[in-house]
């Protein structure tokens, strides 16, 4: 059965919850936001891919 | 299944209480010094890793607020100024209190770390562990020093702030900090003096309840005096500048014509003018950190634009 009433308590918990995902949503922003920055930043990389890397060899020389 | 559910002091918590266990007045001093101490430092940070910096600095100052309501529930509940927080009104449970803390204080030196560098996130994890367990669990009940020494907890965000841009600790850094360090005495000791029933009450072994009042507008005077020196300093370091000079010189010269008042006044005149004087220092107090850190914040911004100094 569906609560026809409502109470004060309704809105306080609405707010709560409200409050809440706000907050989760914003943190999902902000490390999105950050990893965009972080990986925009450091610029291309070439790690060790099990397969010979030419370019990497040469560098290293 | 029960038909009814009783909420255990009479009224469920909304956002807010959540919001106020984290001390908002607390952490707006915290975001701006920071602010302040990222922004002066000489290596520019991409300004997403800066807001970020700032935010977990704020959550990680909120988290240990957090962890001294849920110590502190006890004497909260006497004293009239703390009787309203969220816990000792009802509104939120002790226990809630110290797992939000714990939450937010994992969070916000993890992601400090990742966002900025180890240095800074360690110099984090160090803060809310000397505000909630060396501040809030020992000191505080045991000495009347307890906020010389507990106010290095506060001093830290501007250093943080710093090493989140630079990695490492520098004088400039250490001398936003003393400049901290010195002014959490006199700040907290004028309010002592306005609040002494308070503290009284609550076992609290605030200077004003172990020594009186007259050695408390005494130590006022003092570290007042000791001010000057570190806020000249910091006028003259590299982060310094002629605004922060002239600020330096305005506004100790101000606070020590406050603390020379409420020096020469006796608990008798204090209590027949409801303190006013020692209110007005009070509230200077806060003024004087707010534009000294504004005037550090000025003198960066000549520099970026080519017209510092020195």
């Amino acid at each position: 059965m569906a609560i026809s009433r409502t109470h004060e308590l309704h809105s306080r918990r609405l707010g709560r919850n409200v409050g809440v995902s706000l907050a989760l949503g914003g943190l999902v922003v902000v490390v999105f936001a950050l990893t965009v920055v972080k990986v925009t930043e450091t610029g291309p990389v070439e790690g060790f891919d099990h397969v010979v890397r030419p370019a990497l060899e040469l560098k290293a020389q | 299944m029960s038909d009814t559910t009783v909420i255990p002091g009479g009224r469920e918590a909304g956002f807010g209480d959540y919001v106020a266990l984290l001390k908002p007045r607390v952490m707006s001093l915290v975001i701006f010094t920071a602010f302040v101490g990222l922004l002066v430092a000489p290596m520019g940070v991409h300004p997403v890793v800066g807001f970020c910096a700032i935010l977990f600095i704020a959550i990680g100052a909120g988290a240990s607020g957090a962890l001294n309501m849920w110590w502190d529930e006890d004497i909260d509940r006497v004293m009239k100024r703390t009787a309203g927080r969220p816990i000792p009104s009802g509104r939120v449970e002790a226990h809630e209190a110290l797992e939000i803390g714990l939450a937010l204080s994992g969070l916000s030196v993890v992601m400090l770390a990742l966002s900025t560098n180890l240095a800074a996130a360690g110099l984090l994890a160090f803060t809310i562990f000397f505000y909630a367990v060396i501040y809030s669990m020992w000191l505080k009940r045991s000495t009347p020093q307890n906020i010389v020494i507990g106010g290095a907890a506060g001093a830290f965000p501007p250093m943080i702030g710093w090493v989140a841009a630079t990695g490492s600790v520098s004088v400039e850094a250490v001398l936003m900090f003393l400049l901290i360090f010195m002014w959490t005495p006199p700040h907290f000791w004028a309010l002592a003096l306005f609040m002494k029933s308070d503290y009284h009450n609550a076992d609290v072994p605030m200077l004003t309840v172990t020594h009186g009042h007259d050695a408390t507008r005494r130590h006022i005077l003092v570290y007042t005096l000791l001010l000057f020196p570190v806020s000249l300093a910091l006028a003259l370091s590299s982060i310094g500048g002629p605004v922060t000079l002239v600020a330096a010189i305005l506004l100790s010269g101000w606070f020590f014509l406050g603390a020379w008042s409420i020096f020469r006044r006796d608990t008798e005149t204090a209590v027949s003018d409801k303190y006013a004087v020692e209110k007005r220092v009070f509230r200077f107090s806060l003024l004087y950190l707010f534009l000294h850190f504004g005037a550090l914040l000025v003198d960066a911004t000549l520099r970026t634009l080519g017209w510092g100094i020195w």
